[in-house]
């Protein structure tokens, strides 16, 4: 066991930090302030184009595709580095480089790879993940949207239906899409899986307001929109493994998010408790503040133990999932916690007032973790079948046709 | 950048492991609780003969000057198994007081024999109700007067490390100042044992100020301890559950059951990452060693409780009975998270220490 870096992590360390400090000043994003979405998307890109230009881009991607063919230990440190700035990184880069690359490196052609990965990895090519309906969330495999093949003789693929909750979908250039091509088998068996330009007619997509008061998520709506047959992933029929290849690289590549725990201590330590002390010296708030502070440094050294796993070659399956589900639950915890700390202040918070409306953002904010990338009942199942090998779920649907569900 | 044990700790473990599932079913526990046994005594034997008494004392001093980690593997599986044995208040307390703050004559007159198993030690602190480490019972002019308890292991013990605020001493049980009464402990494979001293000799160690490191390193053995215990708790859970017909399918099929374990499965998992830094931080003196000592307390403390509790829960009526297995680590659990201090005292060492607030190192000091 050692935390060190080797000889060669060292080197490739210390070449990253003076490469980062030559760079990255430049693109530093202020402390605590929100960019409009388009602004945001600009400066990603350019970071990303900077990244790119030093050598930095897709660490661990063959550098035939474009990348650096590096190994996944250097990709943490590479993260590890890149995290002494407050960087431009968003989700404007991350979909495409955490869920788009993969994919295509996994199930798409020779061309394929030559025409998304490299520009994906300049931040030329933005992205979106389409795969959620509105009857299709846990239940993914249960989706409408149909794909079927024009019937013009080009092979192109006519696709109709609905997605939601597309993040991003209004600010992208591509898209992601899994979609039915085949309702005679069963749900798994007759999914596709697409890329597609977000700019081709028919696409509509429709911001959804969410319980933030912004709108990053939308409804996507499919109207006879044409895909080329080049734009398919993979074979007719096998875009459930697509999939599963999208969401695995979204579970490991899901870091444990530090909550500002340390801050939280110190504003703790800077409000009266009304009994001549401060709400740090009261034992529910310590210890709670303590535990959390334990969770997450757990959360930390268990992903370096996932790292060392798959810097093996080893595949931590239904592991993965496991941070996601203790810090998702951790920051809904903390950041209530924050609010408390602050009392009746925390519910209004004056113009000037950005440390108040930033608690109240962050336990909005807190829900979509124990949703998004799979909800955290789901991940239960999986751990509890796929690590602890208990029974699967009783699934009324199995092995039917998809036409003659319900 | 590895951050798993190493393959010579996996067969460590294994090695543990073997020994002590074969040495410690769970009939023959019980049949030691009936008894009123003290102790494991042929176990201690054993362990012994295998070099795992003395696996972290240094070689000079007839041990095999292994690591913190390594002992941690050992901890884990005494923790898997339930042994009874005092490797805690002898190894980890006795031994490691000795071998952090004791001068070269006391390690040369008492590590051989610790590391052997010959002599036992054991760790006296609290003095009942109140801080983990009392300060009444004093040494002065190599004299010692006053009580400490509970003290795990002392009817067997043949030396007490006396803590005593940031002082220790070390201090001969067979000698007329001493009176040992047992009393009746929670955990019943662990003879506890209140320690009555009427001007007795003592011998004070010259390193002051360590007792927080010694607590440090324990906390992170503890850890390991009851990370075994939890793993042992969630197998022995998943057997049952996987077994047990309940309207006509397992109950294991349902999902209350199944994210219950589940819950437990990740538990374990934060336990044992920061068990592991723990055994990391100490062995590379690592300056943030006691946050990492607090973390890995804490995170253990949540999983084996966690873990003791869902495993009789899921047990259902059986699981209430001495004829089944729970007890076991649903006791052990509640004394593993109380010896060394509780939760209480482990969030205070931690946000005492914790580098990215401005609180660090001010008021509270080394809180013992
Ligand atoms: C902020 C945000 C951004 C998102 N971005 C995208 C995106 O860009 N692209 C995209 O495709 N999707 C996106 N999603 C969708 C996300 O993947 C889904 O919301 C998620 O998979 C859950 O699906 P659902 O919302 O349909 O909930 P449902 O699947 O309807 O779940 C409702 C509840 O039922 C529980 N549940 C479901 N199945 C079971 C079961 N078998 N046993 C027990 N309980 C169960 C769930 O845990 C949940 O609590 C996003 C979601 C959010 C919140």
């Amino acid at each position: 066991m050692d935390f060190n870096d080797s000889p060669s992590e060292a080197a490739f360390r210390a070449e990253a930090r003076a490469w980062l400090a030559a760079h990255a000043p430049a693109h530093v994003l202020p402390e605590g302030v929100r960019l409009p979405d388009t602004e945001q998307a600009e400066r990603e890109r350019v970071w990303q184009r900077t990244v790119y230009d030093g050598g930095y881009a897709g660490i661990v991607l063959p550098t035939a595709l474009g990348g650096r063919g590096g190994s996944i230990i250097d990709a943490v440190i590479w993260a590890e580095e890149e995290a002494r700035y407050n960087l431009p990184h968003g989700p404007f880069t991350t979909i495409g480089i955490g869920m788009a690359i993969p994919v295509i490196g996994k199930h798409g052609n020779g061309e394929q790879r030559a025409r998304f990965i490299e520009a994906t990895l300049k931040g030329d090519l933005t992205w979106c993940q389409l795969f959620s309906e509105p009857s299709a969330g846990s239940d993914l495999a249960n989706l409408r949207t149909k794909a079927v093949r024009a019937d013009d003789g080009s092979g192109d693929w006519i696709i109709n239906g609905q997605k939601v909750w597309s993040s991003w979908a209004h600010l992208t250039d591509w898209g992601i899409l899994v979609a039915r091509t085949d309702g005679s088998v069963p749900k798994h068996k007759g999914l596709t899986f697409f890329v597609v330009d977000m700019k081709t007619p028919g696409i509509e997509v429709r911001p959804i307001r969410q319980i933030s008061g912004a709108s990053d998520f939308n409804e996507t709506f499919f109207t006879d929109v044409r895909i080329p047959d080049a734009n398919r992933i993979g074979a007719v029929g096998e875009g459930w493994a697509c999939c599963m290849t999208v969401l695995m690289g979204e579970r490991l590549g899901t870091a444990s998010h530090g909550s500002r725990i340390g801050e939280l201590m110190d504003y703790a330590q800077a409000t009266p408790d009304g009994r001549g002390g401060t709400a740090l010296d009261q034992g529910h708030v310590r210890l709670a503040l303590a535990e959390a502070y334990a969770e997450e440094r757990a959360e930390r050294w268990f992903q370096a133990r996932l790292r060392t796993m798959v810097s093996r070659g080893e595949n931590p399956g239904a592991m993965a999932g496991m941070v996601k589900l203790a810090y998702a639950r951790r920051l809904q915890k903390t950041s209530g916690l924050a609010m408390e700390l602050r009392g009746p202040a925390a519910i209004a918070a004056a113009a000037a007032d950005a440390a108040t409306r930033d608690l109240q953002h962050d336990y909005i904010w807190s829900t979509v973790m124990r949703i998004a990338g799979g909800a955290d009942e789901v991940l239960r199942n999986q751990i509890a079948e796929r690590v602890l090998g208990m029974p699967g779920d009783i699934r009324a649907d199995k092995d039917v046709p998809f036409d003659q569900l319900r | 950048m590895n951050f798993d044990l190493s393959d010579e700790q996996k067969m460590l473990a294994e090695q543990a492991r073997g020994l002590l599932g074969e040495r410690t079913p769970y009939d023959h526990l019980r049949r030691l609780i009936d008894d009123g046994a003290e102790w494991d005594e042929a176990l201690w034997r054993e362990l012994a003969e295998m070099g795992f008494l003395g696996a972290a004392i240094g070689e000079a001093h007839g041990g095999l000057g292994l690591t913190a980690l390594d002992l941690g593997v050992i901890s884990e599986e005494l923790g898997r198994a339930n042994a009874a044995v005092p490797f805690f208040s002898s190894i980890v307390l006795a031994a490691e007081a000795i071998s952090l703050a004791g001068s070269d004559e006391q390690k040369a007159r008492w590590l051989p024999g610790l590391a052997s198993g010959v002599v036992i030690g054991c760790f006296a602190a609290s003095e009942g109700p109140g801080p983990l480490v009392g300060a009444a019972v004093q040494c002065i002019g190599g004299r010692i007067s006053g009580t400490k308890f509970p003290v795990a292991d002392a009817g067997i013990a043949h030396i007490a490390v006396v803590a005593s605020g940031d002082a220790l001493a070390i201090v001969e049980l067979n000698q007329p100042g001493v009176t040992r009464t047992r009393l009746d402990s929670f955990d019943q494979l662990r003879a506890h044992y209140r320690i009555d001293f009427a001007d007795a000799v003592a011998d004070v160690m010259p390193g002051h100020g360590k007792v927080a490191t010694l607590l440090d390193r324990a906390a992170v053995q503890a850890a390991f301890e009851a990370v075994g215990g939890s793993e042992a708790c969630l197998a022995m859970g998943l057997t049952y559950v996987k077994d047990r017909p309940m309207f006509g399918r397992p109950l294991a099929s349902y999902q209350a059951i199944k994210h219950k374990l589940a819950d437990v499965a990740v538990g374990i998992e934060l336990a044992k990452s920061n068990a592991y830094f723990g055994g990391w931080a100490v062995d590379e003196s690592a300056d943030d060693l006691p946050i990492a000592a607090a973390a890995a307390r804490l995170s253990a403390i949540t999983a084996f409780e966690m873990a003791a509790r869902e495993n009789l829960q899921v047990h259902g009526g059986i699981g209430y009975t001495f004829d089944a297995n729970c007890h076991f680590y649903y006791r052990r659990e509640r004394m593993l998270a109380v010896n060394i201090g509780n939760r209480a005292h482990w969030a205070d060492r931690l946000i005492a220490h914790v580098p990215d607030s401005n609180i660090a190192q001010s008021a509270q000091g080394e809180t013992v």
